[in-house]
Formats: C-alpha cells, structure tokens, sequence
C-alpha cells in the first residue's frame, strides 16, 4: 500500500518537470498558428505567421542546412581518420589528443568566436562569408563526431579484422575503406545525426560570428525575439522545432537500435547526455 | 606498429591537426595575447576581483550557477531514479520528452521561459485569473533561473540515469532485511552509490550554466551573467583586452568542471552554451 503511494508521488512529480519542459513548447507551437495569441484560440488559426516567417527568413533556413550538411562532410572527412587514429594510438597519448579535440567543446563558444574574430576578423573577406561561421561549427562538432565513432571502434576488435586483411594482401587504403569504415557505420551514423542537429541550433559561437548578409536560423530567432510580435516569433520557433524534432527522434532511434556486433560497449545514453548547447 | 603503419597514421590525422591548429590553438593563443595587450597589461587577468564590475558578475554567475545545479540535481536524481527502478505503461515516451529539450539552443530556451513567465505568459494568465495580479518573472533573475533550470534537467538526469542502472539493488535489500528505514537506505547506501554520478552531472550542470549566452541574451535581464558581460565589453564598450581576458578565465573555469566530470563519470562531453 505504502509503495503505491510512493510511486504515485514520484510519478506526479515526473510529470509536473516534464509539463515544465514540454507546456512552453506546445504554447510556442500554439502561438505560432493563433491569430492573436492575447486573445487566446478563440481569435482563430492561421498559417499567416508561418508564410510571414517564410517571406522573411527563409534565407536564414536554407543558410543553416547548407553549413549543417557542410560542416557535416567536413567532419566526416578529417573526423573519420582521426578517430581510427585514435583507436589504433589508444592510450594516454590517444586520450591527451581527445582531450585536445575536445576543448572546443569545454570553451564557451563566446570565448572561441572572439578568438577566431581577433584573429582572422582582418580579413575581410573571410570575416563576411558563411565560411567564418562554418570554422565554428566544424570546432564544436568535430569532437562528437570523432567521440561517436572512437566508441564504436574500441569496443570491436577492429586490429584483428585488419591484421586479417592485411594477410590477404588488402592495402591500407582498401583495409580503410573496406573494413573500417563498414564497421564504424553506427558511430558514423550517430555522429552525423548530432554534428547535424548541433549546428543547425548553434548559436553561441553564430551570434558572433555572423553578419547581416549571414544569417543562420538561430540568428533570426534571436532577431525575431527581439523586434517582431509575439506570434512571428513563435511560428519562427515553431518552424526550427519541425526542423530539429526528427533529427532528435532519428538520434534517439540510432542510439536505441543496438548493432548486431559483438557486445556493444556503447552507452546509448550517454551520447546524448554528452551534448549541449545552451 | 611499422614504419609504415606509423607514416600512414600521421598522413591520416594531418586534416584535423591542421584545422585544430589554425582555427582553434592558434587563435586561442591570440585571445591569451590580446588579453594581456590592454592598458593594465597582464593585470587584466585579474579584473574578475579588481574591478567591481567584473567582480558583481563573476558572483552573480557563480551563485546562480550553483543554486541551479542544486536544484536541477535534487529534481533529476528523484525523477531519474523513478524512470529507472520503474517499468510503467508510457515510461519511454516521459524519457524521450525530458530529454528532447537537449538540442534546444539558448536563445530558444530564453524565448520559451517568455512564453511561460512573461508579459502575454501562461503564469501571468494563470494568475490574473486566480487573484488578478499578473505575476511577470521572466526578465528577472528568477526567470534566468528557470531557463538554465530547463537546459540543465535533461543533462543531469541522463548522467544521473546511467549511474542508477548500474546501481547493485541487493545492498539496498540487504540494509532493507536488516531493518533499515527507507531513509537511512538513501541516506547510507544509495547517494553514496550515486555520488559519482552527482557529482559528475553537477559539473557539467555547472560549466555548461556558467558559459550559458544565448538564454541571458534573449531574457535581456539587468543581471549581468559573466557571458553577457564579456559580450558587452566587447560589442558596446569595444574593450578587447577585458572580454579577451575575462573569456580566458570562464573557459579556465568551464573546462576544470568538465575535466573533474570526465574524470569521475568516464564518458561525458558536455558543451557549455
């Protein structure tokens, strides 16, 4: 009797923080298709606020999924050797380096765009492009990318496969191709799916590191906050919560599905406890 | 490992050293350089304590922070516990809904907590209809509370979570068949169990608060946090030297908060924000 009270109070307690998380998100979807949001739903809905955002930012949305798929095949590219890297070092030296890689991500971003600013901000024309913001976001990303992947790695025995391959007469551009990338898939897979959903809601390092010609997502949901109505802006953040929600729901979904490999010494919590972006 | 193995290795980690290099080490030496470069000299530095300014923020940050990581522990490790000792009709969905939040940036956050406490908010609704004042909190310190609040509930109840699944539940029957109350249970076997996971998740909680910007930025309150300060001396001021030295300090902080989390829980990257 005792242990049914004390579940039904620890469950009404779940649910009142999950209200706390998840009511301003359904008021700033709701806002976001009501005529006058003072008025509450009886003023009617609409998709105006919607077509208004789209008139006046579509550009930062195309802007952001074009740095995101960017920066994620630039993360693939120099974060893919070095997580086999680091699998094969292992060790303290291969722990220092990870430690290296991930500083970017221990630094607030404010602190890392003024370096970048006070260092390369002289030119110009570097400073104005989407390239300046796209050098932040490959620094934040790169170490959940390289993390994801030098998990799955050491937890098959992947040497083993290689040496194997390697006695066959393989290359190492084929043992690469071949063996090691196939069996980093779910690393790859899990890594690409964040370094996708971080960049597309960074903002941090963005904020800084935009212009007016510029501008991602998160930028315009900054500038929208600030100077349009209540309504433009929540239709705008209505809009980045269709972008992010499947990305986040096809992240839980990878880390869910274990791979069929031996025992996976993967933590699919942990994955996602691992990022942040405030 | 061969020669060639060796040789093979260091060509495969050039793209990342390169860029690591350039666009990170390098400037951040830079930042170190320009903070040292203004008119009080390497004594910039030190501005966190000379100068009151600097200082009411530091404070104010560092308060703040630690009173959200209090309370967002104490909530994550009851709700936490309870996700992971209960198996319930709907259990993954409350999981998956209190961690969605963890990709919401800042800004977002801030925006949402106006939605909740500010002036066309639900509490104020909520409350004019009950007692017919309305209670508008968002752009004060309570309403940056409740936003770092809300990023900071999904991360530490994920830590917390993974620490709980490996918990060893006979110790607790154990002290529970020796006639042990429901307290002394928690008291003397299960947050000690827990304490690594505290206080890794504590850490991130609190690196992760103190480098927060884009919450502050959207709230746009009078309190000063260290990341709207730096920002300020930098924009509006145009005081280099003091933004460059006092980020030099924050990421000092944040970094040592995180190393203690790694080292204590293992496999942790929190990002602060």
């Amino acid at each position: 009797m005792k242990r049914k009270w004390m579940f039904n109070l620890q469950l009404a307690f779940t649910l009142l923080i999950c209200a706390f998380l998840i009511i301003p998100v359904i008021l700033s979807a709701l806002a976001g298709v009501t005529v006058n949001f003072f008025k509450g739903l009886e003023s009617g809905l609409t998709f105006r606020w919607i077509i208004e955002v789209w008139g006046l930012y579509a550009d930062t949305i195309f802007l952001s999924f074009f740095i995101a798929i960017t920066c994620l095949i630039v993360t693939l590219i120099i974060g893919i050797p070095m997580a086999y890297v680091l699998a094969r070092l292992g060790g303290r030296p291969a722990r220092m380096i990870e430690e290296f890689i991930t500083l970017p991500v221990a630094i607030p971003g404010l602190a890392i765009a003024l370096a970048l600013i006070m260092t390369y901000g002289g030119f110009r024309d570097f400073r104005a492009s989407w390239l300046f913001i796209l050098v932040g976001h490959v620094l934040y990303t790169l170490p959940f990318m390289v993390r994801s992947i030098l998990a799955v790695l050491s937890s098959i025995n992947f040497t083993e496969l290689e040496e194997g391959a390697a006695s066959l007469g393989a290359s190492f551009r084929q043992r690469l191709f071949q063996i090691i990338i196939p069996n980093a898939k779910p690393g790859i897979l899990a890594g690409s799916l964040m370094v996708v959903t971080l960049s597309i809601g960074e903002f941090n390092l963005t904020w800084m590191l935009h212009t007016p010609l510029t501008k991602t997502l998160p930028v315009g949901l900054a500038d929208s906050y600030a100077s349009m109505r209540l309504e433009v802006a929540s239709a705008y953040t209505l809009v980045f919560f269709v972008m992010i929600v499947p990305l986040l729901i096809a992240m839980q979904m990878a880390s869910g599905s274990k791979p069929k490999k031996k025992k996976q010494l993967q933590k699919p919590k942990q994955t996602l406890a691992s990022r942040t972006t405030k | 490992m061969n020669k060639k193995t060796v040789s093979n290795l260091i060509i495969l980690s050039i793209p990342a050293a390169v860029i690591l290099l350039a666009f990170f080490l390098i400037p951040i030496v830079q930042l170190i350089i320009v903070g040292a470069s203004g008119e009080e000299g390497i004594a910039a530095y030190a501005s966190i304590f000379t100068k009151p300014r600097h200082l009411e923020s530091m404070i104010a940050t560092v308060l703040l922070s630690a009173f959200v990581t209090l309370v967002a522990i104490a909530i994550s490790t009851v709700v936490g516990l309870f996700l992971v000792r209960n198996r319930f009709w709907g259990r993954e969905t409350l999981i998956s809904l209190l961690t969605f939040p963890l990709a919401f940036p800042g800004v977002v956050i801030g925006f949402l907590i106006i939605l909740l406490a500010g002036r066309q908010g639900l509490i104020g609704a909520v409350t004019k209809s009950l007692t017919g004042d309305k209670v508008v909190f968002a752009y004060s310190i309570a309403g940056l509370f409740l936003g770092y609040l809300y990023f900071s509930i999904p991360r530490v109840m994920l830590t917390i979570m993974a620490t709980a699944e490996k918990l060893d539940l006979s110790l607790e029957e154990a002290a529970r068949s020796l006639g042990a109350s429901q307290w002394r249970v928690i008291r003397d076997i299960l947050l000690p169990a827990l304490r690594p996971g505290l206080i890794a998740s504590g850490a991130i909680c609190f690196a992760t608060s103190m480098g927060a910007f884009g919450t502050a930025f959207t709230l746009a309150t009078n309190i000063d946090v260290l990341p709207m300060t730096i920002y300020t001396e930098f924009t509006l001021n145009a005081n280099f030297a003091g933004a460059a030295s006092l980020s030099i300090v924050l990421g000092l902080i944040t970094w040592v908060a995180l190393f203690i989390a790694r080292s204590l829980s293992g496999s942790t990257v929190a990002a602060s924000g």
